[in-house]
């Protein structure tokens, strides 16, 4: 016993020790800055559109072979593609801006969880068919939206993959909102799930809509986006399937945003780490 | 009851109208009169074809979420559509026989109907992507080239289709495992292990030795099937050993030889007794399998009513409209 103390003891002195020798360090100072630690703001907007399209893709993907008809399948199966398509591109355009030697791959497999820049709304789980069919439909019409912007903005590379991006978006949108008014005007059972949905989906809206440093620092590469603009064309979208859908606009609760600098929920680290789980396993291997 | 002589009659002088134009190679449409045991061989196996097409994303289904690159995540994706597509295809082919697409999925969920055996493994590693592309879909190719040449014209002309699209399943795959043959010893080991454990149940997806394959004669002299079970398996041992030596793979058959009389690979006994157990449902994966099809079709049933009932009130407002 009189051991254990007297070790206690040393450990005690040695970290004192420490402390007081960090203080004798001067100047000192332990402030840091509130704001996220970005990086090039460019490389920084372009992940966003790549994450996005990635993590929603792999949500996606999770479908394969179980949805609720054959035909489904197929069309999931499609949209996921897609997607998965679009942020290959964005992600390798964004390696290229940034210049470190990263492709990819390296972007989508060796990034952590605070690294990534997607919206909340695309990483949470996949829910029942009408919960991914409903965040589908709200992604997509963000989507067409933006990437209809971008189609013409001054950065040649980044409009060349929206506009390619976009054809596939406005396919997209109309399956997704078809869904959401057969759901929603279907059963009664179809209607109260759906409608649960969209209650709980609400929240990760706002997030799309929120302009930042970043989206200032972009101007700069001709790349200019009016959020509010952008906010009205996706209610027009929204507000004319919900009524279709005989759905009611959600009040607009206090919504949930992070994503775009790395402050995720925490259902980003369980979808990396299946995600990444082969590719981590063999770093240097090409598959 | 007694059937009239003169209907007893009629049917001889059909069926013999029918073999005889089978003889002649003349493909069956679905308006032809044809033999009721000839419409119920093939309704066995196209619903048994259709329902391995949809049991068989499962298996590749559970590495999407884990392919190691976006190029191979994006890949299997469109392989295991394609084979969704595949289903969809020839559960319609089945309707021209008269049956219903929903009965046949009825009968893939309460278990009575069959699928290929080879589904009812496991999926282990990354690997499994590569051997399974190679030697599952190589498979399915050997059968279903010769399918292409079957007496029943849709299932004929389904099997054209499909096959090309197999033949790149088959391409992608082995190309996955080329890729891993020439990486890491790691990777090579997981490739290894794969081929290790695929080569067998490969094998026994052509089914029984003809010795003991119940339904073969019928469907040999209706031209249904135009090679038996053995002399498609030793075509896929032919023409699969040269890609093995290819990419310095061994594969886990001490017997397996040369035969510079007869041009084949020799290959050991099938171990039928393991054959037998997966198809009567004791695989390792069988219940897995059948779980995951029911428990899609249970979760998408409120899907199904909701579509149904949004489309029967469309139905009433465009009738009322006009
Ligand atoms: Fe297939
Ligand atoms: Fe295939």
């Amino acid at each position: 016993m009189a051991d254990h103390t007297e070790v206690e003891e040393v450990h005690e002195d040695s970290a004192a020790d420490v402390t007081s020798a960090a203080l004798e360090v001067a100047p000192y100072n332990v402030a840091g800055s509130r704001g996220p630690r970005f990086g090039a703001p460019l490389v920084e907007y372009v992940l966003r559109l790549g994450d996005d399209r990635l993590v929603l893709g792999h949500r996606l993907s999770e479908w394969c072979g179980h949805g609720p008809i054959l035909e489904e399948d197929i069309a999931v199966a499609n949209l996921a593609l897609d997607l998965v398509g679009q942020a290959t591109m964005f992600l390798g355009l964004a390696g290229e801006l940034e210049g470190a030697g990263r492709d990819a791959d390296a972007l989508a497999f060796f990034r952590d969880g605070t690294a990534y820049r997607n919206a909340l709304l695309v990483e949470l789980p996949r829910g029942d068919f009408g919960f991914t069919m409903m965040r589908q439909f709200l992604f997509d019409a963000f989507s067409v939206v933006q990437l209809d912007a971008l189609a013409s903005c001054g950065h040649a590379q980044l409009a060349a993959i929206a506009a390619k991006s976009l054809k596939e978006a406005k396919y997209h949108v109309r399956h997704s909102g078809e869904w959401v008014v057969r759901l929603g005007d279907g059963t009664e059972e179809s209607h109260a799930r759906i409608s649960r949905s969209l209650a709980e989906l609400w929240r990760y809206t706002g997030e799309l809509f929120e302009r930042d440093v970043i989206d200032d620092a972009v101007e700069a590469h001709g790349i200019v986006f009016d959020h509010e603009a952008a906010r009205a064309r996706w209610e027009a979208i929204v507000h004319d399937v919900l009524q279709r859908a005989t759905l009611e606009v959600p009040a607009p609760p206090i919504m949930a945003s992070g994503g775009r600098r790395g402050r995720h929920t925490e259902h980003i680290g369980h979808l990396l780490s299946t995600m990444q789980s082969v590719a981590r396993a063999h770093p240097g291997a090409t598959w | 009851m007694e059937q009239p002589i003169t209907a007893q009659a009629d049917e001889s002088a059909l069926v013999a109208a029918f073999e005889a134009r089978i003889a002649a190679g003349e493909s069956i449409e679905p308006k032809d009169w044809m033999p009721e045991r000839y419409r119920k061989q093939l309704v066995r196996m196209m619903s048994q074809h259709a329902h391995s097409e949809v049991v068989g994303m499962l298996p590749e289904g559970n590495w999407i979420t884990r392919a190691p690159s976006l190029r191979r995540k994006m890949s299997l994706i469109a392989k295991v559509q394609d084979e969704a597509g595949h289903g969809l295809y020839i559960y319609c082919g089945t309707e021209t026989l008269g049956v219903d697409r929903h009965e046949l999925l009825e009968q893939l969920l309460d278990g009575r109907a069959k699928y290929s055996s080879i589904f009812n493994y496991p999926t282990l590693s990354w690997a499994d992507m590569g051997v399974i592309g190679w030697l599952v879909d190589g498979a399915a190719i050997v059968n279903q080239t010769i399918l292409a040449k079957t007496s029943y014209g849709p299932y004929a002309r389904a099997m054209v289709r499909i096959c090309k699209e197999e033949n790149f399943h088959k391409r992608q795959g082995y190309e996955i495992c080329a890729t891993l043959a020439n990486g890491t010893p790691a990777q090579r080991a997981m490739l290894q292990e794969a081929v290790d454990r695929i080569w067998w149940p490969a094998l026994m997806m052509f089914g029984p030795s003809d010795t003991d394959s119940p339904n073969s004669a019928e469907l040999l002299k209706w031209r249904v099937k135009r090679k038996t079970n053995d002399e498609l398996r030793q075509r896929f041992v032919n023409l699969t050993v040269p890609q093995a030596i290819a990419i310095g793979l061994t594969l886990p058959d001490p017997d397996l030889r040369f035969d510079e009389s007869t041009g084949n690979w020799e290959f050991g006994e099938i171990d039928w007794t393991e054959f037998f157990q997966v198809i009567k449902g004791e695989g390792p994966c069988n219940r897995e399998r059948l779980a995951a099809r029911n428990q899609a079709h249970a979760d998408g049933a409120w899907v199904r009513e909701a579509a149904a009932a949004h489309a029967a009130k469309q139905q009433r407002s465009s009738t009322q409209a006009a």
